[in-house]
């Protein structure tokens, strides 16, 4: 029996599940809050891509988003939510200020998350519009379908 | 038979019960906390004794920036201050700044800037209403409060280009003029929101729960929220009619016919009346300045000599150029600056400080050395020396500019007054004495905002 | 405008450094020692009766080569009066202290908290005077003038 076309099939179906019930824990800080809020209400409505529903709890949730600047302050509590999180578990980086520290560049500004934690998808923008938001969500959509399941 | 009744001494009970209280930590990353702060609550049950504040986790480090840029560049990081409305402190900056050199800026850039500035205090509280509406449970207030916003945030992007972050002013005017269309664009956006704070009026202002939780919590007296220096929507519920609007009036605020919304008790419940009785009043002023507003011949199309770009790229694409010489193009303010021909009535004539219009700066030799003249590191623009104070009325109370200058390109001090700062240092004193769940009405109703609040 | 300044100066004439009235903000500068007086006439004379402090803050001139170094900024305002003074103090590097104004307006405690996280200034007899907007751990006051502007102090990750 062809145990690997049988794998690959199921991953493709946990996949195509996985994707569409993202539960969402908003870390949000700054600015891109203001977008990001944008996004989750009704004109934008992230709940067509099945991400909807924020988690307020890193137990409950699966997607990470870092929403706004992170300063040296708050990085450990940052490093603590995402270790909370139960596998498999994704972050996107929202704002250019999460992708690489963005125009503060100085003492008290974390030059990019991914220096912190690991980082799956960058939304660039200062903020990004909701369309481009949008378009990240779609792509973390597409590397988990992809993505060998755990 | 009866049964011999025993009486309890319940203060002998009491006696014997050992009472401690109990600390909670809320933050920094919570649900009801919008934004990053953390609160230390002392308990006892579900009283709270005392509460710390412990704030800076947003802290960008806007002051030392704009030590270490020149007077043009601090604009863009001025949008991130309070970023809910943004328009405000680009203005407060610019005017400062402005104060610095002397500058007086033209009558239609005053009106744009008072137009766009109340637009902004709009989304501010339409945000700070809904957030704290949703902690509260009421969910499609906050959907449609949001929904309402997207109307302005159309509105602003039609101006500025941007939605948010959007460096509009400029020491000396603004970045561009209104679209062709703002003005029934604009009253239609306010129509639509008008609609929509009935809607939401209806939802909370009668709304049992809602005012349950809102009223007699969180209270303020008068008194503390002077000591305090509390300015702003918070100061104003508490019978104060102090707004810098009003009693400093800046730009061209003296010549509408506006009022000041003040509470009685300095609850929860006045500070959400206030606010949505000044989205109403900010209503009023955009609309006397719409029909206030000096006109200026992008509206009015100058002999027919000036036509919208896009037609003109259409034409020549088709090979129709006959039309096209010696005319005009009209540019799409988002794209960069809007008509050359009206750049005399939106910016002041300073030219050691005003930088040129984007299609001079692009278009032609005197255009570009003049930007670079005003923008490079050495050149730049050069306020004499001095240190001014600007205040204006933000969303949250009164934002002082204070910029001191030492004669250079560079700011040597740019101080901002966050309204929402020293309200952050009192809320000890308005949890103090309530119950654990006040705490999400009262510090809803604070409207923090971490970019202002940290800087 | 009512001349702040001036009264000022004729009633400490000479604790009162120097007055200047530039683009309208009165200011008068103030001798350091004569900062709590000044401050509790201000607050409590009828004519002034200024009774919210607006903003304090703090300008460091090492690069403009000031001597005393640092100048602490009182901005205040009356309600009843709808007036406004800036008050300044200057104080040296090596004692680098003030007197706290938390007892006459409880707004400058995290005022004053800021300016000691800030700039390093110490304000005697407040309550509670410790970092404000940077963590604990961190070492040095950003906004003097002699701080690098991105030397960074993580708690966690990479220095970059």
């Amino acid at each position: 029996m062809n145990t690997g076309s049988f794998t690959s099939k199921l991953d493709a179906m946990i996949g195509w599940a996985r994707k569409f019930s993202i539960f969402q824990y908003p870390f949000v800080t700054a600015c891109c809050g203001m977008e990001y809020m944008a996004t989750a209400c009704s004109h934008y409505d992230v709940d067509r891509f099945g991400a909807g529903l924020p988690r307020f709890s890193p137990r409950q949730s699966d997607v990470l988003f870092v929403v706004g600047t992170i300063s040296h302050k708050i990085a450990p509590v940052l490093k603590q939510i995402y270790d909370q999180m139960a596998d498999p578990k994704w972050v996107v980086a929202f704002g250019v200020c999460t992708c690489t520290g963005g125009f503060y560049d100085n003492y008290a500004t974390v030059q990019g998350i991914d220096t912190i934690i690991p980082v799956d998808v960058y939304i660039p923008g200062c903020p990004p519009r909701p369309e481009n938001v949008l378009d990240g969500l779609i792509k973390l959509q597409e590397k988990i379908q992809k993505q060998k399941q755990e | 038979m009866t049964q011999e009744h025993i009486p309890i001494d319940s203060t002998e009970t009491i006696k014997k019960t050992r009472t401690e209280s109990m600390l909670l930590n809320i933050g920094p990353a919570h649900p009801a906390m919008h934004g990053i702060i953390r609160i230390v609550a002392e308990l006892d049950g579900e009283t709270v004794v005392n509460a710390d504040v412990e704030i800076g986790y947003l802290h960008r480090a806007f002051e030392k920036h704009s030590e270490q840029s020149g007077y043009l560049q601090v604009i863009p990081y001025t949008d991130r201050l309070n970023y809910v409305s943004p328009l405000i402190n680009n203005v407060g900056y610019c005017l400062a700044v402005e104060k610095l050199f002397g500058l007086e800026i033209t009558e239609r850039a005053k009106y744009i800037r008072v137009i766009m500035s109340e637009i902004s205090r709009i989304t501010d509280h339409l945000t700070c209403i809904g957030a704290s509406a949703m902690e509260l449970g009421a969910f499609t207030v906050f959907l449609y409060m949001i929904k309402a916003r997207e109307f302005l945030y159309e509105v602003i992007e039609a101006v500025t280009g941007a939605r948010l972050t959007i460096s509009y002013t400029r020491i000396g005017g603004v970045k561009a003029d209104l679209p062709p269309q703002f003005d029934a664009q604009c009253r239609n956006a306010l129509q639509e929101t008008r609609k929509v704070l009935e809607e939401c009026d209806q939802l909370l202002t009668r709304n049992r729960i809602f005012v349950d939780r809102m009223k007699n919590t969180g209270i303020l007296s008068r008194e503390d929220a002077a000591a305090y220096g509390i300015t702003g929507p918070f100061l104003r519920s508490t019978g104060v009619d102090f707004d810098v609007r009003r009693s400093t009036p800046y730009l061209v605020y003296d010549r509408f016919n506006f009022e000041i919304p003040v509470g009685e008790r300095g609850d929860n419940y006045d500070r959400y009346l206030c606010r949505m009785e000044e989205m109403e009043q900010s209503m009023r002023i955009i609309e006397q300045a719409l029909d206030q507003i000096p006109g200026g011949p992008v509206l009015l199309d100058v002999e027919g000599n000036v036509i919208p770009a896009e037609t003109m790229v259409d034409e020549a694409k088709m090979g129709r150029i006959e039309g096209i010489c010696g005319k005009t193009a009209n540019v799409d303010p988002t794209l960069g600056g809007a008509g050359k021909a009206v750049y005399p009535q939106i910016e002041a004539a300073n030219k050691e400080a005003v930088l040129p219009p984007k299609e001079d700066t692009y278009g032609n030799i005197e255009g570009l050395m003049n930007h670079f003249k005003i923008i490079m590191q050495g050149h730049g623009i050069r306020p004499p020396k001095g240190e001014v104070y600007q205040a204006v009325e933000g969303g949250n109370g009164e934002l002082g500019f204070y910029v001191v200058s030492d004669g250079t390109g560079r700011p040597c001090r740019v101080r901002v007054r966050p309204p929402c700062f020293v309200i952050m240092a009192a809320l000890p004193l308005m949890l103090k004495g309530g119950t654990l769940a006040d705490i999400i009405p009262t510090f809803g109703s604070v409207n923090m905002i971490g970019g202002e609040l940290d800087r | 405008m009512p001349d702040l300044h001036k009264k000022l100066k004729e009633k400490f004439p000479d604790k009162a450094i120097e007055i200047h009235n530039h683009r309208g903000d009165e200011t008068a500068v103030i001798e350091r020692g004569a900062l709590v007086e000044a401050a509790q006439f201000l607050k409590t004379d009828p004519e002034f009766d200024f009774n919210v402090l607006m903003d304090l803050t703090a300008v460091d001139g090492l690069e403009l080569k000031w001597t005393p170094r640092f100048e602490v900024v009182y901005h205040f305002y009356s309600f009843a009066k709808n007036h406004r003074l800036r008050i300044k103090v200057r104080i040296c590097e090596k004692d680098a202290a003030l007197p706290t104004l938390t007892g006459l307006w409880p707004a400058a405690d995290w005022f004053e908290r800021e300016v000691w996280d800030m700039f390093g200034i110490r304000f005697e007899g407040h309550p509670n005077l410790k970092r404000i907007l940077m963590y604990e751990e961190f070492s040095g006051h950003p906004l003097r003038k002699d701080y690098p502007y991105n030397k960074r102090q993580p708690l966690i990750g990479p220095k970059n």
